[in-house]
């Protein structure tokens, strides 16, 4: 590199090291300084107009002028979402569930929002996309993909699990039928055949369950004939359950309560869209 | 360092150093006032230029069925070129034409230099055009020198005004002709006059405005030397075959000025020292020291050069397009004998043959579906198992259209449930639907069976898109 400035006639500090190293003054360029001074009053009136200053440990600090918050913030940025959302929602509103799904666009709208919906409230004992739970019992929470329903699976039988819950309820019948007897259905019921036993009008397992065994969805009792169970399938599995019962009141009993979501976590509007995302699972039965 | 150098080497090392002194580069120091002059290269120059960007400015304005002929729609998320919508799916074949024009570039420079950088490109072209109106508002070369140093009279203050204004304008209008290739031309006239353009729309109309007038009026050869990457790409793209205007030193040598009524003191070659290649140049260079970076090799020195040897009686082309070999004497090689280019070449062919193939098998329908993953497939009362599937059509055209789906393959039996009503698809966007499969457990043999679907439009079966999924049953 050839020398083209001369530095001879840069000014020195006077401080002379190792017998030749000195040290220019040099200002910095005067944009540089420009930019400096400028970023330090940025600084101050950043540390003024937000929250800055910690006051204490306690999670005290100076507020700032300009009243800025990150929950203000989020609240704003969440008013853009639900003036973008308010179209449709004041549709929802009036409308029942079977017309909402009638409603096309409508019906993609709650399936957008019922998602997420679902996911918060419903997965955590429905799983995800609801194929259902497992605990050491078996099936914990029914599987709402398939078209087997114990309250029924038209829109509005749905809509109504969701507002008001839903509690299942069996006997336990340790007491009342002996092991050959309970023996004797639980093979009867594995095999899907539960009429094939003359025990099972006898026992008045009919009263609940049906002449032909295939249930009512007023009461909530399971269909003993389809492919579709609601506890273990097993002949073991359906032993304990004819012996312990459902939600029976007793430590060894079936458990199966669904809360109610309506007056509580979820808005009428909210309910409606997870009933008509919950019949869009690919059971969803004509009113 | 370099006086230990001439210690040690004294001769041959240290001329580098005299060479490095006379080689010369406006920094942007001056302004360079070339000299207009007549010949082939300056016509050649001047259509070529209008050639290529008449059309930037005149091809928005052209309709095709009440649309814009040639449009890249942001709006719509578009290309528009006649009857044909390239939608972004489609987009890929925009990086074959961007290959396309990139290896055309390299391979026209391999051949015959940085052609594009002295008749076509937008900086020489605009900068080309800007200086055309100072000529004509100020004056020549040297008028303009003398008017820049003068003091600020009426007359100056009215000569620069006008050219700035219409400077301005042209800048103005580039802004405006740039953003009507995508947005509607005619719209957008009218929301600028009434000053309706989104915010996007004024900062491209102010980037633009502002970016021609500094590039083109002020900045000009600098941009070529300090600001452009091609200009140092393409330099490397050259070599000893490339032709470019190159000064014939071997006929030139030594240069000298030509001396009134007498014979020259010493040998001359036919080069007389006048300068008129130096004058004409657009970024200020000196063709005799060789290719440099600075030449945009336009030709207008060759234009300079052929006028001055008519006139003192020497055959043309002492400064010509020519090679390095063809200068150094040695035979000229052909162009099937330069691998490089017909390496560009070739990859030139397959880029294009990519975008024929892409245009041809666009279709006007794509079908992409998506297998639910949670849960694979349920099963139902009856014992039958059920499959569900994401289904997101495309339709290409320019109608919306009802669509029915089928299915070949899968199992034996299986009901498609889903589609009883025919989807509705909206056109230039994506629609999805869910379909169900059911299938009679007994008819599954095995877990996994791949399913075809065809999704159709009703009422033209020509319009169709097919995609191969899975059917999941249980592990028998």
């Amino acid at each position: 590199m050839s020398d083209k400035h001369d530095a001879s006639s840069v000014p020195t500090t006077g401080h002379v090291w190792d017998d030749d190293l000195g040290d220019y003054i040099n200002q910095p360029p005067k944009w540089w300084m420009l930019g400096l001074t400028v970023s330090a009053i940025w600084c101050v009136v950043y540390w003024l107009y937000y929250p800055a200053f910690p006051i204490s440990n306690a999670g005290y600090f100076t507020k700032g002028l300009g009243g800025w918050t990150a929950i203000g913030e989020m609240e704003a940025d969440k008013s853009v979402v639900d003036e973008v959302r308010g179209k449709w929602e004041s549709k929802l509103k009036d409308l029942t569930p079977a017309a909402i799904l009638a409603d096309e666009d409508l019906a993609k709208y709650s399936l957008a929002s019922g998602k997420v919906l679902f996911g918060d409230n419903c997965a955590a004992c429905h799983g995800t996309n609801g194929v259902g739970t497992h605990d050491k019992q078996g099936l914990f929470a029914p599987i709402l993909t398939d078209d087997d329903w114990l309250y029924g699976g038209s829109i509005d039988a749905i809509h109504e699990t969701i507002q008001g819950g839903r509690q299942g309820m069996m006997m336990a019948h340790a007491d009342m039928l002996s092991e050959a007897e309970i023996d004797t259905l639980a093979n009867a019921v594995a095999a899907g055949k539960p009429t094939s036993t003359p025990l099972f009008a006898e026992k008045g397992c009919t009263a609940c369950h049906g002449e032909d065994g295939k249930g009512m969805q007023a009461m909530g009792s399971a269909n003993l004939t389809d492919s579709v169970w609601r506890f273990d399938s097993s002949v073991e599995g359906i032993k304990y359950t004819i012996k312990n019962g459902v939600n029976a009141g007793t430590p060894e009993t079936r458990v199966a309560v669904m809360p109610a979501f309506q007056g509580g976590k979820l808005s009428d509007a909210e309910i409606k869209k997870l009933a008509v995302y919950v019949y869009k699972f690919g059971g969803g039965q004509a009113n | 360092m370099n006086q230990e150098v001439g210690k040690k080497e004294p001769g041959e090392v240290t001329t580098l150093y005299n060479e490095f002194e006379t080689w010369t580069v406006n920094t942007g120091g001056q302004t360079i006032h070339a000299k207009r002059m007549p010949g082939f290269f300056r016509t050649f120059k001047d259509r070529a230029q209008l050639a290529l960007w008449l059309p930037f400015f005149l091809l928005p304005y052209l309709r095709w069925n009440d649309k814009q002929a040639i449009l890249f729609d942001i709006d719509h998320n578009q290309f528009r070129f006649f009857n044909l919508t390239v939608l972004p799916q489609d987009i890929w074949m925009l990086s074959l034409v961007l290959l396309v024009a990139a290896m055309t570039l390299f391979a026209v420079t391999s051949v015959a230099s940085r052609v594009w950088c002295g008749y076509f490109c937008f900086q020489t072209a605009w900068t080309d055009w800007y200086t055309w109106l100072e000529d004509k508002i100020e004056g020549n070369p040297t008028a303009r020198r003398k008017l820049d140093a003068a003091p600020w009279t009426l007359d100056k203050i009215k000569k620069k005004v006008i050219k700035h204004f219409l400077w301005i304008l042209i800048a103005l209008l580039t802004g405006i002709s740039f953003s009507i290739w995508f947005v509607d031309a005619f719209e957008y006239w009218n929301k600028l006059l009434h000053f309706q353009l989104p915010l996007v729309g004024w900062v491209t109309l102010i980037m633009f405005l502002f970016g021609t007038y500094i590039l083109a009026g002020f900045l000009r050869e600098q941009t070529c030397f300090w600001l452009c990457p091609y200009a140092r790409i393409q330099g490397v793209m050259t070599d000893k075959q490339t032709i470019l205007p190159t000064y014939d030193h071997t006929r030139g040598e030594p240069r000298g000025k030509i001396r009134r009524g007498g014979q020259a003191v010493a040998p001359q070659g036919d080069c007389i020292d006048c300068f008129q290649c130096v004058q004409v140049c657009p970024t200020g260079v000196d063709i005799r020291n060789g290719q440099q970076l600075g030449c945009i090799t336009c030709g207008l020195c060759i234009d300079a050069c052929d006028v001055v040897m008519d006139k003192i009686d020497k055959p043309r082309g002492l400064i010509r397009y020519a090679s390095l070999d063809e200068l150094e004497g040695q035979s000229a090689k052909k162009l099937y004998q330069h691998p490089r280019t017909l390496v560009y070449l070739s990859i030139i062919l397959l880029a294009m043959s990519g975008i024929v193939w892409g245009l041809t098998h666009m279709g006007s329908m794509t079908l992409k579906i998506v297998h639910e993953r949670q849960p694979l497939f349920v099963q139902m009362s009856d014992g039958s198992i059920q499959n569900k599937f994401d289904f997101k059509v495309l339709n290409k055209t320019d109608k919306n259209f009802r669509v029915k789906v089928t299915a070949e393959g899968g199992v034996k039996g299986q009901v498609i449930i889903g589609a009883e009503n025919n989807p509705m698809t909206n056109h230039g966007r994506g629609t999805s639907f869910t379909i169900f499969v059911k299938a009679p457990s007994a008819n599954i043999l095995k877990d996994v069976v791949p399913i075809q679907f065809r999704v159709e439009n009703v009422d033209d079966p020509n319009v169709f898109a097919e995609y191969t999924s899975k059917f999941y049953g249980p592990v028998k």
